[in-house]
């Protein structure tokens, strides 16, 4: 039988673990009431930009936001034209944040400061399943943002199902440390939410640099999970600094090379999982590249072909979903990854559609015309930046890379930006790529204005 | 200006010089290295970078000067304002 609601927090008792603050335990209790004391003093507004930077704050603003009706918006980045976007899509929305200065162009509320534990054994708060707790946003094919709302049952499903999957629904409290931040949603699931849903602990800081995430590691209990991406790992490997011991590190984003993870799992005597998702399916798969190359869906989803695309459903996915990726279906619920589809660039875990892009660059006042290229990446190591070409004759460089800069995340720059007196489209008005590619690495560059 | 002149945390227009030349050479950019002055932005508006190349100069200036650069200082976002702010950073902390 279904229930109505389900808990926000999975911990059995008050004084277990839910998060780590400065390498000093959170309890349940004490969770649970800044997220009492939060929930009171939030705007009335029903939409929240949460930007806290500390993941234990984030987790607390989302509880609140959560426990009292708010709906948690995830753009998928925060440039000015986003912002505007946002502010479109829900006109009461208010920015949650602890930086000391928001730029953003919205209604601010600082984290405040919140009076310490006063009752105990609070009660946790049951959140109905069908309530729409978040709306994440991918960038769209037309420049327009599109919103997947995550409702509190599938991504308790979701979440619930990657915990298993992973060994971390088992009864021992993880320490979560993240490289990822929460404000997406592998960050999201994988940080937070496996944390709440599977009794284990979120740790506040958001490690950057290879020492960071020594020092994070090191200030929590073991048993310890590193949840990052392909860039920090890659990092932390060539930093070549003693780590703390690991129980599992887990990777997204981008799939890592074979050998590397064979390396880690040596050097580092962990297993090294990475997980498959995109925004709107959520995660639906794992898999362990030391030792397979194959993908292993999680329990009840499934792949199938429609209109020449592979859709993945059931489970948590509540409808047949196009995924963005090359895929190879293979037997027992496994599949491999060929690449991803030709419009779509990742870079660093970022997805944006290549005409997106092309049709930011063509609103840039003074573009004539313009058009993005992505390099294939032969070398996993090594992220691959896009390049651009543009006619745009009364125009910089600087002025071109400043409109973008307020339009898009700054890793789709372009590096190089290539202006030249015309693109070399065929007859039908198309740009071949081979010739775009030609006009990039011959570099036919003319003097900026 | 002299060459091997001191500013004022003690780095000189060699290091700088050599910094600039390791961000071009690891970065891949496309600039000549006399268009990186020492008061030039790093983030944003000038060079461009972005927090994925950071991490990578992080990682060649540690091997190269022996030194762990860290997030949780209040002041990382100033030590990568300019050349100038970064090469002060190694020259102070270097341990090669």
């Amino acid at each position: 039988m279904r229930l109505d609601a389900l808990p926000l927090v999975t911990h059995a008792s008050t004084d277990d673990i839910v998060a780590w603050r400065g390498g000093t335990g959170v309890t349940r209790d004490e969770f649970l009431t800044d997220v009492a004391r939060l929930a009171a003093l939030l705007p009335p507004g029903g939409h929240v930009l949460n930007m806290c930077g500390d993941r234990y704050r984030f987790s607390v603003g989302l509880a609140a936001s959560i426990v009292g009706g708010k709906i948690s918006l995830l753009p998928s980045t925060h440039t000015p034209e986003t912002i505007r976007q946002v502010r479109c899509f829900a006109p009461d929305v208010f920015c949650l944040t602890d930086h000391a200065h928001c730029d953003l162009d919205l209604p601010c509320f600082p984290y405040p400061t919140l009076s310490p534990l006063g009752e105990r054994d609070l009660a946790v708060p049951q959140v109905p399943v069908g309530q729409t707790v978040a709306i994440v946003f991918t960038s769209g094919s037309t420049g327009t943002p599109l919103p997947h709302p995550k409702r509190w049952g599938a991504l308790v499903d979701s979440v619930q199902a990657e915990a298993a999957r992973l060994g971390l629904l088992s009864g021992a409290n993880h320490a979560l440390l993240g490289t990822v931040p929460p404000q997406h949603m592998y960050g999201l699931e994988s940080t937070v939410l496996m944390a709440w849903l599977g009794g284990n602990a979120l740790c506040d800081a958001q490690p950057f640099y290879p020492a960071d995430i020594v020092e994070g590691l090191a200030s929590v209990s073991a048993p310890r999970v590193l949840v990052s991406s392909p860039v920090h790992l890659y990092a932390l490997q060539r930093a070549r600094l003693a780590l703390p011991s690991l129980s599992l590190v887990l990777s997204a984003t981008a799939p890592l090379a074979d050998a590397f993870a064979r390396e880690v799992e040596k050097t580092w005597r962990t297993p090294l999982l990475e997980v498959y998702g995109c925004t709107e399916t959520g995660l639906i798969a794992t898999r362990r590249p030391a030792l397979s190359a194959a993908w292993h869906l999680l329990p009840g989803v499934e792949l199938s072909e429609q209109a020449g695309r592979i859709h993945a459903s059931g489970g948590h996915v509540q409808e047949a979903t196009p995924l963005q990726d090359r895929i190879e279906v293979l037997a027992k619920g496994r599949f491999l990854l060929h690449g991803r589809v030709a419009d779509l660039v990742n870079i660093a875990g970022k997805r944006h559609s290549l005409s997106s892009l092309n049709q930011l660059l063509l609103t840039i006042p003074g573009v004539e015309d313009g058009a993005f290229y992505m390099p294939d990446d032969d070398d996993a190591r090594q992220v691959v930046r896009l390049a651009a070409c543009v006619v745009a004759p009364g125009l910089s460089a600087a002025d071109v890379t400043q409109a973008l800069r307020e339009r898009v995340d700054p890793v789709f720059l372009p590096r190089p930006l290539v202006f030249v007196s015309s693109l070399p489209r065929n007859s039908t008005g198309k740009l071949p790529r081979a010739s775009l590619r030609a006009l990039i690495e011959t570099g036919e560059v003319r003097e900026s204005a | 200006m002299q060459g091997n002149q001191t500013s004022s945390d003690g780095s000189t227009d060699g290091l700088q010089r050599e910094v600039a030349e390791l961000m071009i050479e690891n970065l891949n950019l496309d600039v000549a290295i006399e268009e990186i002055g020492p008061d030039i932005k790093l983030y944003g508006e000038g060079l461009g970078l972005d927090s994925i190349d950071i991490l990578e100069i992080a990682l060649v200036v540690s091997k190269r000067y022996g030194l762990q650069l860290r997030a949780d200082s209040a002041d990382n976002r100033q030590i990568f304002s300019t050349l100038r702010s970064l090469s002060d950073h190694i020259a102070a902390n270097r341990t090669v």
